[in-house]
């Protein structure tokens, strides 16, 4: 008997899931819409004055993005939990953190890269100064992910519990808020022309440590919940 | 005089199995043991904990009180993964994919045996025609045919299968005693749950009897 290859069952965990996103196109387009509604809103509520939107625009589109993002994190492993991928996902002869990490990974290109690509134009929309652009991006491309791998450590406690949408709510709240603040005070260093790399630098280190040990995190979890 | 063939011990033994949920004795204790080809249906009513032991022995649940060996050693889940194929109620099917797509995701992650193409394996367990249509829309027995496939192709030595005649036809139910019988005269084994209103194999399998 051989078993296959790491390559081979990642490559295979991480096409089911972008195919089954993109054979739910609709599911994808909604926190894109979310986030362009709210950015959208935030000039009619608070006056045009540009002066105010270029100091709040790095912060409104860092927190839309995020905000927008929790709106798909629930369903990260529901459909797999309800069907019983999950059961057969944990009983392959494969390391299972690794298994879910592609699945973070995927639910990362389908949740926050769209929102990464219309970030620009959020900013844009907000008078965001050319030169914070990307800085702003930057930090994205950072705290999105951070932000993911977090949450997917929340959704695997939170999986066993029904209606877990409120309780993951509230314990995510406490670890988005170093995310954002980190995030936010790069992008408005940036604006200052003062030096943003150390927020950027914190924000990178946390998600280094993540990347390594929340799939480990979920993957103790996810065992737990299933034993339920 | 020949002297006796010397004894292997066997794939699977159980010694004092039980199973408690929130203090409440669910089945047990519970002694059996499973050789390689062989077959044993586990009976029990509804709630005698077919389901639980099926799930203990996978992995999903932990041995609470007893024994489990696999071949004379202390039955440890990492150590086994490769070598269970367990099929339970929920059949691990994404209703979005098609039954190819959904058997390429299963191969990629157990591996698969030499031999079979997945389009012959389709067509085997009866889905010609039907390989590409999302599986949503297959008929419950459709679907149940479209995760029985994983027993054509994974290289899996003990199954244990929950209710796996469940909703199919009776060419369905023939289908998956062929399936038995062909995977114990390879050496390999198996655990099949069932209320017992089928006709299991023909013969008189081995029975493990559940009590609550």
């Amino acid at each position: 008997m051989s078993r296959p290859p790491l390559a081979a069952a990642c490559a295979a965990v991480l096409r089911r899931d972008l195919v089954l996103a993109w054979r739910r196109r609709g599911d994808i387009a909604m926190p894109v819409l979310y986030a362009l509604i709210v950015a959208t809103l935030f000039p009619f509520a608070l006056g045009p004055e540009e002066a105010l939107l270029q100091r709040i625009a790095g912060g409104v589109v860092l927190v839309t993005v995020l905000l927008a993002m929790l709106l798909a994190l629930d369903a990260m492993f529901r459909g797999d939990i309800e069907d019983g991928s999950l059961e057969q996902l944990v009983l392959a002869p494969q390391p299972l953190a690794l298994m879910l990490g592609m699945k973070v990974l995927a639910h990362w290109i389908t949740t926050a890269l769209p929102l990464i690509v219309i970030a620009p134009l959020l900013a844009g929309m907000l008078h965001l100064p050319g030169a914070a652009m990307p800085v702003l991006l930057l930090a994205l491309l950072l705290a999105t992910p951070l932000l993911s791998l977090l949450g997917a450590i929340l959704v695997a406690l939170t999986a066993g519990t029904r209606r877990s949408g409120m309780l993951l709510a509230l314990m995510l709240l406490p670890l988005c808020v170093p995310v954002v603040i980190f995030a936010a005070g790069a992008v408005s260093a940036a604006q200052q022309g003062l030096p943003w790399l150390a927020p950027v630098a914190w924000l990178g280190a946390a998600l280094a440590l993540a990347l390594v040990l929340a799939p480990l995190a979920c993957a103790a979890a996810l065992r737990i919940a299933l034993d339920a | 005089m020949t002297s006796p063939p010397p004894i292997r011990p066997a794939l699977l033994e159980a010694r004092a199995l039980a199973f408690y949920r929130q203090d409440e004795p669910v089945f047990g204790p519970l002694d059996f043991s499973l050789a390689e080809g062989e077959i044993a249906l586990v009976e029990g009513d509804n709630g005698s904990g077919k389901t639980t032991l099926l799930r203990i022995l996978a992995g999903l649940l932990h041995v609470e009180e007893g024994e489990l060996r696999w071949r004379g050693d202390t039955w440890q889940r990492d150590a086994h993964l490769g070598d269970i194929l367990f099929l339970g109620h929920h059949l691990g099917l994404k209703g979005d994919l098609s039954a190819r797509e959904n058997l390429a995701v299963a191969t990629g992650l157990y591996g698969r045996r030499d031999g079979l193409a997945a389009a012959d394996a389709l067509r085997d367990i009866g889905l010609a025609g039907y390989e590409d249509e999302p599986v949503r829309r297959l008929s419950a027995g459709q679907k149940k045919r479209a995760a029985l496939v994983r027993l054509l192709l994974l290289p899996a030595t003990l199954w244990l299968l929950d209710e796996p005649y469940a909703n199919l036809d009776r060419t369905g139910i023939e289908l998956v005693n062929g399936l038995l019988s062909r995977h114990a005269a390879r050496g390999g084994a198996a655990l099949v749950t069932s209320h017992g209103a089928v006709s299991f194999l023909g013969g008189e399998p081995r029975r493990i009897r559940m009590h609550a």
